[in-house]
């Protein structure tokens, strides 16, 4: 056995036996409640089947809830352990550590995780794409009474210029699809136009609009600010830093602007303006690099806290163990 | 013909969309050609999938390295699809129980939440969790003081690292009232509300222009890279 | 001496900053896992959190919601998914229960695919766990989540019912009593949009703010990442902005002390973002530190080689 693989053995051993051990110790560790409630729904009139259906909901509840209602009755079965849930909690783990471990080093773990959520996220989105506006909106204008009885029985009839751009998006819709086959891939190009096209247009208009001119607009700040205080009298410090604050701002815009002007000589005057602006735009990148890294913590924080508290019950925040 | 259509699709489509934003009698024809894009964008979804699909098919065939890997990508692919498309165990919708696929893939103790709860959620924030341990090592390894602009990106990251965590407050809060401006918790706000705000907007205005030049490249067809095969 | 001298000599001879430039990486990640997972350890046990004083860009977002009269529409998009909800959710939980709280008629989008279970997912947490008495359809309602990015903003500026048609029950947006008078987007006063990234906030801006902005206000929370970029748009065109996990635990510590209620705790799950601070500060402190230590070792060799 190679060193990286003892390594390994070792580590995985360790962990198996710590995880025992907490299994042993208190409450022990991951594990899902759920409470189970009867829907009982009324059918309507025109039905020609029984006038009502059930069926049972389960809603994950807090450990403490378990407890409190076994305490109460001990054969109550109203609150239950639930083992799909569970089984799922330890995955979750598992897939978090599997991830993790790549920081060690690319193992078999990793990858089958990777593969996992490459092929789970394609899905998930197709599906959601499909259901959420494929139906509603594709299907519901084409063929409104498929579903009506089948989906969305609220639907209501398409008008017919709907009707007309949903033939057109599907034919668009089919062309792209077209890509997939192993001829014809230059089909896909008129749907990828009708995408360039539209974005390009929406594109012009909005940036222009909220990123040239309301940006400069926004820049057009006075360089002399007198600020009042309660009493209606001028603050000359408050009145000094504001102004600085905007002279600075100003100053910046035009100096960062100057930089990106390459297609003039950088120098003299526009020289020194562009060192100005590289000083700016450090600044914006330090600036930038600290929330990155304060985003970054954060979502590991998350993780985290996840394996402490869901999976290993070390902590209770949220105190649904009470402890 | 292959890129003369496609060019006038582009030049119809984007004029259109740019007209409904001046002129009220296109707006009806913005919406339109909106509503077109948002059906379109969803069968991307399905594209994307088809070629995931297709792409890792490809590699189990030809037993390309690695190919037991995508035996799992494609097996949880068809299992997410088909809980998902024929919405396995979901309950019927209480405002409409008669319609069989009225139910929301979204309902609590579903399969598809399970999904979503299990297997999405850990496993793409923990993907998205491991860069925090890339920006350790990197800021270790090539973070430098270099020259004048390293040295003003390092102070920049201490001022935001510091103070916008309560470390700012134990090491400046000290400072006297007419020194509060110094205090690293103000000084990281005055860095993000001045200097950043003016190299951003200045990165923005730039972007806008080209935005714009390229847009307006696009639809006069000046530009037909995107076609592929270069300007024709 | 150059550098290729020391690949051959022993590894104990060559100088300390040497040694420190070569660690294995993987050393420094141990440092960051125990950087973070020290302080969540010690506040989950002792439940303290720190105090945190709300800037100027939290404090408007508080004030726009709390300057809404009661009934008032609010639209609510949950651009991000659970890939960015532990810097994200607990801002969109804090939104979510001021909203309530002032009883806003809320109405819920999703730009991202699964932004929608995200919404459903606070949706359960905060008014359905403590505000049973609002109705959906009445009082808030879900329109799910709807595929094209920009195109449904184009789409909401002009026709609301065409980019969301219905709702995430089903029931067709034109029989929900509460969006009866809901044509366009500039029927609501106020758009809130937590977002990840594209589309978000950005986009908000660029496709409905500018065109809106004399009828409708917006205020963000964002990730670490998109919010330096959004700082240009504040104040003019987002009226307010929640930037990363501090944003929102200085709007989470606002938004309690206003609903604060004498001798109850505020629950735990209002406390997220406060809690998330702890293990912040240890980490940022580690950051500060090993650029602290690179540039160290940068001069020491620097000095090494000129002499």
């Amino acid at each position: 056995m190679t060193r990286q693989g003892k390594t390994w053995l070792i580590i995985g051993a360790v962990f198996v036996a710590l995880l025992v051990a907490r299994g042993m110790i208190g409450q022990g560790l991951g594990r899902v409640y759920v409470k189970r409630s009867e829907v009982i729904v009324k059918l309507p009139a025109s039905s020609t089947s029984a006038a009502t259906i059930s069926w049972q909901e389960w809603k994950q509840v807090p450990p403490l809830e378990f407890d409190a209602a076994q305490k109460a009755n001990p054969a109550q079965t109203e609150i239950s352990f639930s083992w799909p849930r569970t089984i799922g909690l330890w995955l979750a783990a598992f897939f978090t550590l599997a991830i993790f471990s790549f920081l060690y080093a690319d193992n078999p773990f990793y990858k089958i995780a990777e593969s996992l959520v490459v092929g789970v996220s394609a899905a998930y989105w197709g599906v959601i794409g499909f259901w959420d506006t494929l139906v509603p909106k594709m299907f519901g204008a084409l063929t409104p009474g498929l579903v009506k009885s089948l989906v969305q029985p609220s639907l209501l009839d398409p008008e017919n210029m709907q009707q007309i751009s949903m033939v057109f998006a599907l034919i668009l819709g089919v062309m792209m699809l077209w890509r997939l086959l192993p001829r014809g891939g230059w089909i896909s190009a008129w749907p990828l136009a009708f995408i360039v096209g539209v974005t390009a247009g929406l594109k012009i208009v909005s940036h222009v609009e909220s990123d040239l001119m309301a940006q400069a607009a926004a820049t057009m700040k006075p360089l002399v600010v007198s600020v009042t205080d309660a009493s209606g009298a001028i603050n000359i410090w408050a009145s000094w830093w504001a102004s600085v604050a905007n002279v600075l701002l100003v100053v910046g815009v035009i100096c960062c602007l100057a930089y990106f002007f390459f297609s003039v000589q950088h120098k003299g005057v526009v020289g020194g303006a562009a060192r100005v602006g590289i000083w700016y735009l450090m600044i914006t990148f330090g600036a930038s690099f600290g929330f990155t890294v304060m985003g970054r913590i954060a979502l590991l924080a998350a993780r985290v806290e996840f394996l402490f508290d869901d999976w290993l019950w070390l902590i209770d925040p949220n105190h649904f163990r009470g402890l | 013909m292959k890129r003369i259509i496609p060019m006038w699709i582009a030049i119809i489509g984007g004029f259109a969309m740019m007209l409904s934003s001046f002129v009220p009698l296109a707006e009806s024809a913005g919406e339109m050609f909106a509503d077109v894009f948002n059906v379109v964008a969803a069968i991307a979804f399905v594209l994307g999938a088809g070629s995931l699909a297709k792409q890792h098919l490809e590699k189990l065939s030809r037993r390309d390295a690695g190919w037991g890997y995508s035996i799992i990508t494609l097996g949880s692919f068809i299992i997410t699809l088909i809980i998902g498309m024929l919405k396995i165990g979901i309950h019927p919708n209480p405002i409409f129980p008669q319609a069989a696929y009225s139910g929301s893939n979204d309902s609590e103790g579903s399969a598809w939440s399970w999904i979503y709860e299990y297997m999405i959620t850990p496993l793409t924030s923990t993907m998205f969790a491991l860069l925090a341990f890339f920006v350790a090592s990197a800021a270790f390894r090539a973070f430098r003081a270099k020259n004048t602009e390293a040295i003003l990106l390092l102070v920049t990251a201490f001022i935001v690292l510091l103070g916008r965590t309560f470390a700012g407050v134990v090491l400046t809060g000290w400072f006297p009232d007419w020194a509060s401006g110094l205090r690293l918790e103000n000084l990281s706000i005055y860095v993000m509300q001045v200097f950043n705000t003016a190299g951003n907007r200045a990165i923005m205005i730039g972007i806008a222009l080209g935005v714009a030049a390229t847009g307006l490249r696009i639809l006069f067809g000046i530009d037909r890279s995107w076609l592929g095969g270069g300007d024709a | 001496m150059s550098s290729a001298n020391f690949n051959n000599t022993n590894a104990s001879a060559r100088p300390w900053f040497e040694r420190l430039d070569r660690i294995d990486r993987r050393w420094i990640f141990l440092l960051m896992f125990l950087a973070v997972s020290g302080p969540i350890l010690w506040i989950g046990v002792t439940g303290k959190t720190l105090p945190e004083a709300p800037t100027m860009a939290a404090r408007a977002v508080f004030e726009e919601i709390d300057h809404l009269p009661a009934h008032s529409l609010v639209l609510i998009s949950f651009d991000y998914d659970p890939a960015s909800a532990g810097e994200l959710q607990p801002m969109a939980t804090s939104l979510v229960r001021q909203c309530a709280a002032k009883n806003l008629r809320m109405v819920f989008i999703a730009l991202w695919p699964l932004g929608n279970q995200v919404a459903q997912q606070t949706i359960q947490d905060v008014i359905r766990d403590d505000y049973p008495a609002l109705k959906e359809g009445d009082d808030f309602v879900n329109m799910g989540y709807q595929a094209g990015n920009e195109a449904v903003m184009k789409l909401l500026l002009t026709d609301f019912a065409k980019a969301f048609p219905k709702d995430s029950r089903g029931e067709a947006t034109s029989n929900i009593p509460m969006l009866k008078d809901v044509k366009m987007a500039s029927n609501f006063p106020l758009l809130i949009s937590v977002s990840a990234g594209y589309p978000g906030s950005k986009e908000w801006v660029q496709y409905v703010i500018s065109a809106k902005n004399d009828e409708m206000n917006f205020v963000t929370g964002c990730t670490g990442v998109s919010a330096p970029q959004l700082y240009p748009y504040f104040p003019q065109q987002i009226a307010g902005l929640l930037g990363a996990i501090k944003g929102a635990a200085e709007y989470e510590s606002m938004v309690n002390a206003s609903l604060a209620v004498d001798g109850v705790a505020t629950a735990p799950k209002y406390l997220q973002a406060q809690r998330r601070m702890g293990p912040q500060l240890v980490a940022h402190l580690l950051m500060v530190g090993l650029i602290i230590v690179g540039n160290v070792i940068f001069f020491a060799r620097k000095r090494r080689g000129a002499a």
